[in-house]
């Protein structure tokens, strides 16, 4: 009883704040939008008014795959950077002194206490005199730093919490600093890297602020093309369908590595 | 020359002495325990045998080759750890590969010695589970196969048997001692349970504060302690004070304020005049209701106070006349009768003199 009663407030605001708007919004993927911006009703004198059209757009122009795969190349590329240069971070400060570790760690998430417009205008301002500025190059730096705390953190989780027996069993059975990284380590932290990248490519996936201020308006990203929508066009229905459909690739994706690291029974 | 030579060994850890000039020699194909209480350094002398720690002063030599500046990865030293340490993303058959693989060997050699491994420890049908799905006495028979596949010149055990409930370790010590004497290759194990110590070992150094304290069989270590700490460590003795008398080549004449003489055997070392204790074991005290046990060396009146039944034998403690209060013990030799002596029955005790020994405070 009492566990449904703790359970009862996160879930009612999911609920209303999560999964009815993401109801609504499949409604409106079918809708007409409205002149103003917002919604045609999908009854309308009698008449029903939904529609297919938004797909049909979507899957009739190359140019809408094209920018969902430039979003991707951009988002994966953004992670892997991030997982290259958080490692050896996260490695650092779970192998350093205990009574260094917080602060080690506050020192990871102190940037994302000072404003995020604000940092990323402070790449307008380093990237500007080198001639960086407004190019895929800038894009991805501005990516990997606001994100790199949210691959730090489920990394240091994960490798902090390994039994540093294990890397003495296999230094003591013949294992040198680096097989011991590749055979034990490494394989040991695949759920903080899952998690990390998790976290990492799905924010930038969706992510319009950074391209918009730092890539110029050359090559357009989803999370772009979507605020577009809703902002400037005026084209809610559209909108909705490119929301859901990233939505679907990211969870088609998320289901394809989950089945892919799923448990196997090894062989011998 | 011995197989492992520690020479002259101390570690210090800021304040704490953990090992203190110890000097060992362990021979091939022994079963050598070192025993003491924890904090003793033990295992710190285990991990400097390892190689995980280098040692302040002094030198180890494995086959009479220096030791200092060899890394783990290259001794030929394995480990079988406290808590096991198995890999928990490999399988079982892949946990006990990992040292051939390490060593370089080929598949076909790393598939027949695996097979031959998991043989000896009985667990050839688990080849294939983690670690996880096993209970403790299997976890424990696969870090055990692990460390021996390779046929490493010295096996070290770190408190193998601690995460094992009481029974299981009592016949896992079995199959310690079957196996050691069928690989034959040198165990040094570890342990701060004397039982375990007295029943597994060729030989035992017991160690206190970092020191070793006596170096020697399991009934020598048992029967002759060297000191009160090993008395006392090793078993349950009666220890009475005692001041010497006489030592001579007659024998060892001692004084106990109270009670009167009692006679031990010859030592070298007392002098006339000196207090010290006379150790002897509760078993090897006699104890008659009548009469007086004058035929024995030593013989005295007291009183049962005391008894306590643990099944196969029953323990009573006896107030001698001085108040000095002795364990002895008898052999529940008949079926449903917990004691043969009731509560302030007077009784005679008495023993031999090389039934104890004497040590000096």
């Amino acid at each position: 009883m009492t566990k449904w009663l703790v359970s009862l407030p996160p879930t009612l605001f999911l609920v209303v704040f999560f999964l009815a708007p993401a109801l609504l919004m499949v409604g409106a993927s079918f809708q007409q939008p409205g002149d103003f911006g917002g919604l045609v009703p999908a009854l309308q004198n009698g008449q029903l008014t939904l529609s297919l059209e938004t797909y049909q757009f979507f899957f009739g122009d190359w140019i809408y795959a094209e920018i969902f795969g430039r979003s991707f190349l951009v988002a994966v590329t953004t992670t892997l950077i991030s997982l290259l240069m958080a490692y050896p971070l996260a490695l650092l400060i779970a192998r350093s002194d205990r009574r260094h570790r917080d602060l080690l760690v506050l020192l990871v998430i102190l940037p994302l206490a000072s404003n995020f417009l604000i940092r990323i205008y402070a790449w307008i301002i380093l990237l500007g005199p080198a001639n960086l500025l407004y190019t895929p190059f800038a894009v991805i730096a501005g990516m990997v730093y606001v994100h790199l705390p949210f691959m730090v953190l489920p990394l240091y989780n994960n490798l902090e919490q390994h039994d540093p027996a294990l890397l003495e069993a296999a230094q003591d059975l013949g294992a040198g600093t680096w097989t011991r990284f590749w055979r034990i380590t490494l394989p040991l932290s695949l759920p903080g890297i899952w998690a990390g990248s998790a976290l990492v490519f799905i924010p930038v996936l969706g992510m319009f602020a950074i391209p918009e201020l730092l890539g110029g308006t050359r090559d357009l990203l989803v999370g772009n093309l979507i605020k577009e929508q809703f902002l400037d066009n005026r084209d809610w229905p559209l909108g909705s369908t490119l929301s859901l459909l990233l939505t679907a690739a990211v969870l088609a994706l998320a289901g394809l590595s989950a089945w892919a690291g799923r448990p196997r029974r090894g062989s011998a | 020359m011995a197989l492992l030579e520690i020479r002259n060994v101390s570690r210090r850890f800021g304040e704490l002495q953990a090992v203190d000039d110890v000097s060992l020699s362990i021979e091939a194909g022994e079963f050598f325990t070192l025993v003491g209480p924890s904090g003793c350094g033990k295992t710190t002398l285990l991990r400097l045998i390892a190689g995980f720690d280098q040692p302040d002063t002094g030198e180890l030599l494995l086959d009479a080759q220096r030791l200092a500046g060899i890394p783990p990865e290259k001794r030929p030293v394995h480990t079988v750890f406290q808590s096991y340490a198995l890999f928990p993303h490999m399988t079982v058959a892949q946990n006990v590969a990992f040292p051939l693989q390490m060593a370089g060997k080929s598949q076909n050699e790393i598939s027949s010695r695996l097979k031959e491994a998991l043989e000896l420890v009985h667990l050839a049908n688990k080849a294939r589970q983690f670690p996880r799905e096993l209970s403790g006495g299997q976890r424990q028979r696969v870090a055990l196969a692990r460390a021996l596949i390779n046929k490493p010149r010295l096996l070290l055990l770190d408190e193998p048997l601690a995460a094992l409930d009481a029974k299981l370790r009592e016949q896992i010590t079995g199959e310690l001692i079957a196996l050691q004497r069928e690989v034959g290759i040198t165990f040094v194990f570890v342990t701060h349970s004397q039982q375990e110590a007295l029943a597994v070992s060729h030989r035992i150094a017991v160690m206190n504060n970092g020191r070793i304290e006596q170096v020697g069989a399991p009934e020598q270590i048992y029967g002759y302690p060297r000191n009160r700490f090993v008395a006392d460590f090793i078993g349950t003795i009666n220890l009475l004070p005692v001041e010497v008398r006489a030592a001579g080549q007659d024998g060892l004449r001692l004084f106990a304020a109270g009670l009167g003489e009692i006679i031990g055997t010859p030592v070298v070392g007392p002098s006339t005049g000196e207090h010290g204790a006379f150790a002897v074991r509760p078993e090897q005290l006699r104890i008659v209701t009548a009469g007086d046990l004058t035929e024995l060396d030593n013989h005295f009146h007291g009183r049962v106070r005391d008894h306590l039944y643990l099944g196969d034998v029953t323990v009573y403690k006896i107030a001698l006349e001085n108040g000095v209060v002795l364990e002895a013990m008898l052999t529940n030799a008949v079926p449903g009768r917990a004691r043969f002596l009731e509560r302030g029955a007077p009784v005679a005790v008495g023993w031999q003199r090389d039934a104890g020994v004497y040590l000096r405070d």
